[in-house]
């Protein structure tokens, strides 16, 4: 299958492995993985803080980009979410209704990753291998907005030498909310540290998630306790398999080579 | 302009020109019709802290003369009298005053209908039923119900009612929420609530 | 628009009512967060209810059915608001009622006082009602010399506490049981001395207090949670038993309720019994529910008034996305979710609706700019809409109103260029590129983040900012 990789703003920039990842993943499954190069954004942080004109033209961009490919992959729930709910809003308020309906055409061939896996690709058992203990934390867009349910700990219940232990509260959100961590840092910040706390109980060594968003500030807090705890992306941990080892992280090594 | 004719005015400017058409109610709830379970009606009263006697309708005065024996009761003008036992001094409400009602142990009434589900029972100022304030002064309630007079949900509860009549929906004895949101039984109306369950037969 | 025509939809008065609160919500949160009671209480609340809630909803197997049911209710009931009212308005009146219409808070407070000082009494017992307290009627009443009784557990220890309300359905979750005590120890008349802090005993002091007062006052006041328009029933739905005393013991019962509460049938009744009371307070069935129809001859009051109430409402109604605030039963369940909620308590919202329905039906009533601070007030985590039993898109709603705010600001803000400048450059490839090399040069600050300028510096109170990496995706992906 051809896939065309929707990375986010947010892996392409700060968080490449999840991204380099997802294509490591895809194309030891067998798949052809293509990198449409004039993606940038989604725009949902522009929808979320109530930009909904800067927003337009991202969408735009982003279903002139997409709209070739018949199907679309990305590492992200909040993205894809942004993409099936908020970008024919966008249009439409736009008074845009032709861009509306091939935004929903790009929506209906749009997937979150685990969602590609377990629905599309009718796999959970994706030939990984992580010898570590790691809890698991659904994000508040994959959870709600896209029902992902169980498919994320499906697959991971399937990766050889992990160690899977049940977060406490776990569908309780960590408090990122986009320009709500800033705007309303002290409240965000309050649900942060119930999140950590509830981390570190479980002792796992990483807290995953399908969104690099939720894991920055969860990561973010976790370092700034030294808590020795990281944050993977679940793509990081489904591609990892004996040879590559859990570290295998391009983007950092090609710093070094 | 009357305020009247101003919110009126108000909201009709809202819904523009062209308001949206009413929407179709999708009703693929479950319909009234189920089977009414007097069992469950017995169980979910007990959960919610009332006393459930299940007995037949000659052996209603026995019940009431356990639950409120020597004392003074209030009754509806049409509730059967063989339900009142001789131990209790009854007071038939003609109107009664409000403190003279407050004065009162007990009430004595017969019910419209149940609903088994959500374990409630409902009032609807019938004769044997009486004015809302009789069972809301006295500190303990007995209600009498027969079987057939048990529904098994709200839709059938609604059906059956008339909405002309004052209603009293009760479930449970007086109780409340507000301290830590966890409920405690005993606030301002009875804090006792008994329920006699006899078995179906003609309207007494 | 300058202008305001009569007959056009109209926002909620300044200056009267409890809508507006005296600061933005961050602030007031920050407050809020700094309390570890308040938050040890809220939370011990929430988890409680949320446990509750729960089980009681999971027994119901055709849940998301009524859920379905109860916002197409809604919807049409807004579609055609005016004609029902009207509908409501003749039954009301066929079964011996009288109904006012009230435009404002205003309004409706001088309609209130002029017909309890019609009864001659000085004092009026309450039952708790969101309308009456949004409309700030206690203080209008105190204004013409007449006290208003607060009957319900948790308003009485509001107001004997002399606080504000925190919370829809049980106005003093921000209490617990040794500071409830207190408070009644404090200012209760004729209370013993020996109370103990057991909910019971609490429960019982409270009995004791207003029983009196619901004997010898001839008035009361109401809200209502339903009125059906074909019948003109009103429901009012309650635990202790304060309401029956209300609604049955005086000669004269005035109802408030907003426009918005009229239901079109009597059968509509049993998609919202079953609703409200899983979603509110977690029980199959709440204790007491009172229904009637205007006035019964030897039953109940002898006189009853209905107050029909916009205040904002219809400017609310005007608004095509966010009428669907109107569908709001006052279950509170949005509010027993939330983790915002759960961590700043009510007060920091400053309306009287607090929470997610608060924070998107408060700056509706007042307009945006009134509130401009609640839409952000939400990480958008959506537990809000799941738990809506009428399937109000709270998340949805909140970002429709940012995109207000957004827009009705005239001059430019630093986050408007920023936002300008970010989606300038995601709509340029080249540029985007060149930006995020030239943010990978933090990387040389190696502070991680640390001293940002303000509103940045938000982030770094508790959480460090991750290392740029080496390079970037799409650079990585060029170079494979």
């Amino acid at each position: 299958m051809r896939v065309a990789l929707m990375v986010t703003c947010l892996a392409d920039t700060l968080f490449p492995a999840a991204a380099t990842a997802t294509v490591r993943l895809l194309e030891r499954l067998g798949h052809e993985v293509v990198f449409p190069a004039k993606q940038t954004c989604c725009g949902q942080m522009h929808v979320n803080t109530g930009y909904l004109a800067d927003a337009l033209p991202l969408v735009r961009r982003h279903v002139r980009t997409f709209d070739p490919y018949d199907v679309v992959v990305a590492p992200s729930g909040s993205c894809v979410g942004s993409v099936r709910h908020q970008h024919a809003m966008v249009a439409r308020r736009a008074g845009d209704e032709r861009l509306a309906s091939r935004a929903e055409s790009v929506a209906r061939r749009t997937h979150e990753l685990s969602e590609f896996l377990v629905d599309v690709l009718g796999v959970t058992d994706v030939g990984a291998y992580y010898p570590h203990r790691v809890t698991y934390h659904p994000t508040c867009h994959s959870l709600r907005m896209l029902r992902v349910g169980d498919r994320p700990l499906r697959l991971l219940r399937q990766v050889r030498g992990l160690d899977l232990v049940e977060l406490p509260q776990a569908e309780q959100c960590c408090g990122f909310g986009g320009t709500f961590a800033v705007k309303n840092a002290d409240t965000s910040t309050a649900m942060l540290a119930d999140k950590l706390r509830h981390v570190l109980a479980t002792g796992a060594e990483v807290c995953t998630a399908g969104d690099s968003s939720c894991l920055m500030h969860i990561g973010g807090g976790l370092s700034r306790l030294r808590a020795g705890v990281r944050t993977v992306h679940l793509a990081e941990i489904l591609a990892a398999t004996e040879e590559t080892g859990a570290a295998a992280d391009p983007t950092r090594t090609a710093a070094r080579a | 302009m009357s305020s009247r004719d101003l919110v009126l005015g108000r909201l009709r400017a809202a819904l523009g020109p062209d308001p949206a058409a009413p929407a179709d109610v999708p009703r693929d709830y479950r319909p009234a019709g189920g089977p009414a379970d007097v069992d469950l009606l017995a169980r979910r009263l007990t959960d919610y802290r009332a006393t459930v006697h299940r007995c037949a309708d000659g052996e209603v005065a026995r019940v009431v003369d356990e639950v409120l024996g020597g004392r003074r009761v209030v009754v509806p003008p049409g509730l059967p009298r063989r339900w009142l036992p001789g131990t209790v001094e009854a007071v038939t409400d003609d109107r009664l005053g409000s403190a003279r009602l407050a004065a009162v142990d007990g009430v004595v009434t017969a019910a419209a209908v149940a609903v088994a589900e959500t374990g409630t029972i409902v009032l609807d100022g019938a004769p044997d039923q009486g004015r809302r304030i009789i069972t809301l002064l006295p500190d303990v309630h007995v209600c009498v119900l027969r079987a057939d007079q048990v529904v098994a949900g709200l839709p059938d509860a609604v059906a059956r009612l008339d909405p002309r009549r004052p209603l009293t929906w009760i479930s449970g004895p007086s109780a409340t929420s507000d301290i830590e949101l966890d409920r405690v039984e005993g606030v301002h109306g009875p804090r006792h609530l008994h329920v006699v369950i006899l078995p179906p037969g003609p309207p007494s | 628009m300058s202008r305001t025509f009569l007959g056009m939809p109209a926002t909620a008065p300044r200056g009267v009512g409890h809508l507006r609160g005296d600061e933005p919500f961050p602030a007031a949160a920050r407050r809020a967060l700094a309390d570890p009671q308040l938050r040890r209480n809220l939370g011990h609340a929430t988890t409680t209810i949320r446990a509750r809630s729960g089980a009681v909803i999971r027994e119901l197997p055709d849940w998301e059915q009524l859920r379905a049911a109860g916002s197409a209710i809604k919807a049409d009931v807004l579609a055609r608001l005016p004609e029902l009212l009207e509908q409501l308005e003749a039954a009301v009146t066929a079964a011996g009622g009288t109904v006012h219409w009230a435009a404002d808070a205003v309004e409706a407070n001088r309609i209130v006082t002029d017909l309890v000082a019609a009864t001659g009494s000085d004092r009026v017992m309450k039952v708790k009602s969101m309308a009456t307290q949004e409309i700030g009627l206690n203080e209008a009443l105190a204004a013409a010399g007449i006290t208003a009784v607060e009957t319900d557990l948790a308003e009485l220890i509001v107001q004997l506490g002399e606080d504000r309300p925190s919370h829809i359905l049980v106005p003093a979750i921000h209490r617990n049981r040794a500071e409830i005590r207190e408070i009644f120890l404090r200012a209760m008349p004729g209370v013993d001395p020996a109370l103990t802090d057991e909910p019971a005993a609490l429960a019982a002091a409270a009995r004791r207090y207003l029983r009196q007062t619901f004997l010898t006052t001839p008035v009361a006041v109401s809200g209502a949670n339903f009125a059906v328009a074909e019948t003109g029933t009103i429901a009012v739905v309650e635990s202790e038993g304060n309401g029956r005393m209300c609604l049955t013991l005086p000669e004269t019962l005035i109802t408030v309720m907003g426009v918005e509460k009229v239901v079109p049938t009597w059968r509509d009744l049993e998609v919202f019994l079953q609703l409200l009371p899983r979603a509110s307070t977690g029980e199959r069935m709440n204790p007491y529910t009172s229904m009637w129809t205007g006035v019964t001859p030897g039953d109940g009051p002898r006189a009853f008034h209905l107050v029909l109430l916009d205040n904002g409402r219809s400017a609310v109604l005007a608004d095509r996305v966010g009428r669907q605030a109107l569908h709001c039963i006052r279950c509170s369940a949005c509010l027993n979710v939330c983790p915002v909620y759960e961590r700043t308590g009510g007060h920091a919202y400053g309306s009287v609706y607090p929470g997610p329905i608060g924070a998107v039906l408060s700056p509706q009533l007042t307009g945006v700019e009134d509130n401009a601070s609640l839409p952000y007030a939400s990480s958008l985590c959506g537990a809000c809409y799941d738990a809506c039993p009428v399937k109000i898109n709270i998340p949805e709603l909140l970002v429709h109103l940012r995109a207000a705010h957004v827009a009705a600001r005239r001059r430019p803000t630093a986050e408007s260029v920023a936002m300008a400048a970010a989606a300038y450059a995601m709509d340029h490839p080249a540029w985007y590129a060149a930006v995020q090399r030239a943010a990978r040069l933090t990387r040389l600050a190696g502070r991680r983040g640390r001293g940002l300028p303000p509103p940045l510096s938000g982030w770094t109170i508790g959480r460090d900012l991750p290392e740029p990496p080496a390079q970037s995706f799409r650079d990585w992906w060029a170079r494979r």
